[in-house]
């Protein structure tokens, strides 16, 4: 499988992604810097998480604007996959990939632990086919801004659509917590209208050894790339 | 020249500073007088106003040490794993497999205190560029706090501030937060500690020091502009607070983590060609201490032109470029003829480069500024004649010994036992923990509590068959022994540290401290500070551990009351194996096995403790004393047991003593003990002082040992003469059983444990 994970200042995640990538497939995927505006045909585009630009204006807002963009966006009307994770969402929803938006916390404070994720009933997409509808994911998230939010009549939209791909889920009655950020119906990743690009608040990539993290991630990525190579 | 009229009409400000310095200026600055008059001696002219900037930067207590040199230089330095001891940016000790671990620690308390959010995250961001400065890409984070009383409104705010600036550094750069320490104490209300590590990884033969070479080769200022902020930091932080100590704000450095993990790659970057030959980060006294430590170090000169120094504001002066402590800058000496290849890199950081000036064989340090000498200035009385004070001192200790029937209570052990989990001390810092990233770059195997130690994962050591080495790295200091006794309390430092460091299976290395204390013109605060470096020398050299790197934080005093000593020691070890490592929760049919002195199993040292402060409210008396031919017996028997795969957690016995110990190894997975007890407890009730010192003692060099292998465990600890007592065997039940004494339920301690924190800081969710 070729894939590409995307480089801007200030992304962190970058090195993770690539480890988890090359643990799956055996082949490196290449470094897309984000000044590129001609990036070769890739069968996945990884936008890693970080802090771009510093997460200053908004997070995301300036790496939209870069020129990688605008490829990425060719890509993806070629009919090209793009997994956002984090503040690749962000940067998704900031470039109107993906819709909604992404606002702080509820309780305002960054926050990093294990969330349980849900494999939601969605269109056929390379990120979860193969994956059973109610799996449950244990996967970490670490963020300051992943309070998913859209409007209401967006909302049917996305449910009509089956665009609501993943949602944090309780693993007892009294868990209160269970959703770290206070997102819209638990609502932890979206997909857009064709399926191809999925943005996600949870790292899977910090999630593929079990001394650390468990396997989870390992399981939805691994997922991913047997769906794409098909 | 032109004549300095011209100077007047171009800067007025800048004409000022080049004017000839009074007595007053330097009092000002905060030198003293002998010290003003050596230093116009030792130049031979009386400085103008940005060379006596400069003097005064370099004499502050932070930079030359002049209160503690005389006693840091007795601290063991040395081992044959130490690649580079105090004196560089950071110490380098040697992992193995041509890898150096590269780790400091460092205060930022006074501009902590001032603005919480911009002080801790500068602090973080420092020990950061500390680290990478050697070539090093930092791989954890780790910090010590201490805070004031929790039922101080004030501390909440500062907690708040901290936690978020620790965060907010940390997190956006991509290195995780690992772990540490946070304690409360009323001493700390109007001075709070906040410490910050930082531990990277190199390849032992890139290591990148400090010293210039070659006269004539180009000297590159990279990384943020310079503003007005942070100007004078170093002399604030060497200095008491006062009621208008917040009216210094203007002295807190601004950080920015953005510019920091651009600066961090584009260096990292540079460093993987072959043009760099020396290299500072610009902290504490920015462009002084960089220009002038490189020089030195070189025995060489500079001269540097101000005027080409990237500035944020118009019309800055010699002075203030000099002592601005704005964050995100590094002073390089490059190989004449690599500045293209070099500007290139930061290019693509968009990060500014100017080359500003060239290495001397003058020995002396010239500045100019719009077209004038602002500074011309031989560098060896800026650091040689810093002034070495042997300040008086008085070791104080407390000698009186408590016996467990001095503390007569009507508590029983159950309500000993909340309380202790009520206080914020012990609690859970899971509220804290949560605010910082731990889990990024994907190696972090224990993080905050899950082992006595953190672990994390080395990148790149993976083999067949094994994930591959990793660094287990702690801090700690428990302040009340310290201030009950110096050496002991600076001792029972460093021996903690090393339990931390085996107890999650690793081999303790190497040390990096951060000696806190108050005003060390006071004989007992130099006391605490002579005893405590005693303690950690005795202890440090008798586990071979050296000290490869520090930092002293003094004049920790609001309105003339002085801080609990926190000498603070962070420490590195390594395990050749990390799927080896060991966590401190217990499974289910483990047997708990007590590793220690036998006496301390029949009753328990209460002075001192958590215990006596419940009980008394208020600590006294002795601290529990430490013998390190014991302490080191059970470090090295419980690598030895940890080697042959016999263990499967281990948690050392601190604060709040065994049954606090005991309930935290049975928490994660929900278990129960039937606990033993010694022959002569069995007929106590729950009320009894011996029974209950025997629970809550905080006698040291003890380790509570959890195996599946009983019989074999205990063979060993036998063939070895090894002290030990059998706790018992866990099971689901979820209550830990004292005989017919006292029935626990670890649900209910648990959930209290969790809640302490949140409640304190009304987050009640």
């Amino acid at each position: 499988m070729r894939s590409g994970v995307v480089i801007f200042p200030g992304s962190n995640c970058d090195r993770d992604m690539i480890v988890a990538i090359r643990k799956i497939t055996g082949k490196t995927p290449i470094k897309i810097w984000h000044k590129e505006s001609d990036i070769p045909n890739l069968d996945l585009i990884v936008i890693p998480g970080g802090f771009t630009f510093g997460d200053y204006l908004r997070c995301g807002a300036l790496a939209a604007r870069s020129p990688v963009i605008s490829s990425i966006k060719n890509h993806i009307s070629r009919g090209g996959t793009v997994l956002g994770v984090c503040n690749g969402f962000q940067i998704l929803i900031e470039a109107k990939i993906l819709p909604g938006s992404l606002i702080r916390n509820k309780k305002l404070m960054f926050t990093c632990r294990e969330t349980t994720l849900e494999v939601q009933n969605c269109i056929k997409n390379p990120f979860l086919s193969g994956l059973k509808i109610g799996e449950c994911l244990k996967i970490p998230v670490a963020h300051n801004e992943g309070n998913y939010f859209v409007p209401k009549d967006l909302l049917k939209q996305l449910k009509e659509e089956g665009r609501i791909a993943l949602k944090y889920i309780k693993q007892n009655d009294n868990e209160k917590n269970y959703n770290p950020n206070g997102s819209t119906e638990d609502i932890a990743g979206i997909l857009s209208n064709n399926g191809k690009v999925l943005g996600m608040m949870p790292h899977p990539e910090r999630a593929i050894n079990y001394l650390h993290g468990g396997t989870d991630g390992l399981k939805f990525l691994t997922n991913c790339v047997e769906q794409i190579i098909g | 020249m032109e004549p300095q009229s011209e100077l007047l009409k171009i800067n007025k400000n800048e004409y000022l500073a080049q004017q000839k310095s009074k007595l007053e200026d330097a009092l000002d600055m905060g030198l003293t007088k002998d010290e003003y008059n050596l230093i116009c001696e030792k130049i031979d002219k009386i400085p103008n106003i940005t060379e006596l900037g400069i003097f005064s930067a370099m004499f502050s207590e932070h930079c030359s040490y002049k209160s503690s040199k005389k006693w840091l230089k007795t601290l063991p330095t040395e081992a044959s794993h130490v690649i580079q001891g105090p004196g560089e940016n950071a110490g380098v000790i040697d992992i193995g497999e041509n890898l150096a671990a590269v780790f400091k620690i460092e205060s930022h308390n006074h501009p902590s205190f001032i603005e919480p959010y911009q002080g801790s995250a500068t602090g973080v961001g420092g020990i950061l560029r500390d680290v990478f400065t050697m070539g090093a890409r930092p791989i954890a984070l780790m910090n010590a706090l201490r805070f004031g009383s929790p039922d101080q409104p004030l501390t909440k705010h500062l907690v708040s501030g901290v936690v978020r600036g620790i965060g907010g550094y940390g997190n956006c750069i991509g290195i995780p937060t690992v772990g540490g320490e946070t304690n409360f104490d009323k001493s700390y209300d109007g001075n709070i500690l906040v410490n910050a590590m930082a531990v990277g990884l190199a390849k032992k033969d890139r290591i990148f020091y400090s010293a210039a070479t070659g006269a004539g080769n180009p000297v590159i200022y990279v990384g943020a502009k310079t503003g007005r902020d942070g100007i004078h930091g170093a002399t604030m932080a060497s200095a008491e607070f006062t009621e208008n100590s917040t009216e210094k704000r203007p002295t807190v450095q601004v950080g920015d983590p953005f510019t920091g993990k651009l600066l961090l790659e584009a260096c990292l970057e540079l460093m993987n060609t072959d043009a760099v030959l020396s290299i500072q980060d610009m902290g504490a006294a920015g462009l002084t201490s960089s220009s002038v430590e490189m020089a030195s170090k070189g025995s060489l000169g500079m001269n540097l032109n101000l005027d080409l120094v990237p500035t944020r504001e118009d019309k800055m002066t010699s002075y203030e470029i000099m002592l601005s402590e704005s964050q995100e800058r590094m002073l390089m000496i490059l190989k004449p003829g690599s500045e293209e290849e070099a500007k290139t890199i930061f290019d693509k950081w968009d990060l500014d480069f100017a080359n500003i000036g060239e290495v001397t064989n003058t020995g002396r340090l010239i500045l100019t500024k719009n077209g004038f000498e602002a500074c011309n200035l031989p560098l060896e009385p800026l650091v040689e004649d810093a002034p070495e004070y042997n300040k008086p001192f008085e070791i104080k200790t407390n000698k009186k010994v408590y016996k467990p029937s001095d503390l007569k209570t009507n508590l029983t052990i159950i309500d000993i036992l909340i309380t202790i989990f009520k206080n914020p001390n012990i609690a859970s810092k899971k509220w804290i923990w949560e605010q910082y990233d731990s889990s990024v770059m994907g190696d972090t195997i224990f993080a905050n509590g899950d082992s006595d130690a953190s672990l994390v994962k080395i990148h790149g050591t993976e083999k067949k068959g094994s994930f591959g080495k990793g660094l287990a790295i702690t801090t700690d200091c428990t302040p009340r022994y310290v201030k009950s006794d110096p050496i002991i309390g600076g001792m029972q430092a460093v021996c903690e540290a090393a339990r931390n460091i085996a107890s999650s299976g690793a081999k303790p290395l190497a040390i990096t401290n951060n000696l806190n204390f108050g005003n060390p013109d006071k004989k007992n605060v130099m006391g605490e500070i002579v005893g405590s470096i005693k303690g950690i020398s005795e202890a440090a050299s008798y586990l071979s551990t050296p000290i490869v790197s520090g930092n002293v934080s003094l004049y920790n005093e609001t309105n003339g009351k002085s801080i609990l000593p926190t000498p603070v020691i962070g420490m590195v070890g390594a395990i050749d194996e990390v799927e080896n490592s060991l966590e401190i929760s217990a499974k289910l049919d483990n047997v708990l096995i007590a590793l220690g002195q036998s006496d301390n199993f029949k009753a328990g040292w209460v002075g001192c403790s958590i215990y006596q402060e419940i009980i008394n409210k208020k600590n006294d008396g002795a601290p529990p004393p430490i013998n390190l031919e014991n302490e080191k017996k059970v470090i090295e028997i419980i690598l030895k047991l940890n080697e042959q795969k016999l263990l499967t957690a281990a948690h050392d016995i601190s604060d709040g003593g065994l049954l606090t110990t005991v309930c935290e190894m049975l928490f994660k997975y929900n278990l129960g003990l039937e606990i033993n007890l010694p022959n002569n407890l069995i007929n106590c009730d729950s009320h009894d002082p011996l029974l209950q010192s025997w629970c809550f003692g905080e006698d040291q060099a003890r380790i509570i040992i959890a195996t599946k292998h009983n019989k074999k465990v205990q063979l060993i600890l036998k063939e070895n003469n090894i002290d030990f007592f059998v706790l018992g065997q866990t099971n689901s039940s979820n209550n830990l059983n004292l005989k017919d004494i006292t029935t626990i339920s670890i649900n209910e301690i648990k959930h209290i444990n969790e809640k302490t924190i949140p409640s304190m800081m009304g987050d009640e969710q």
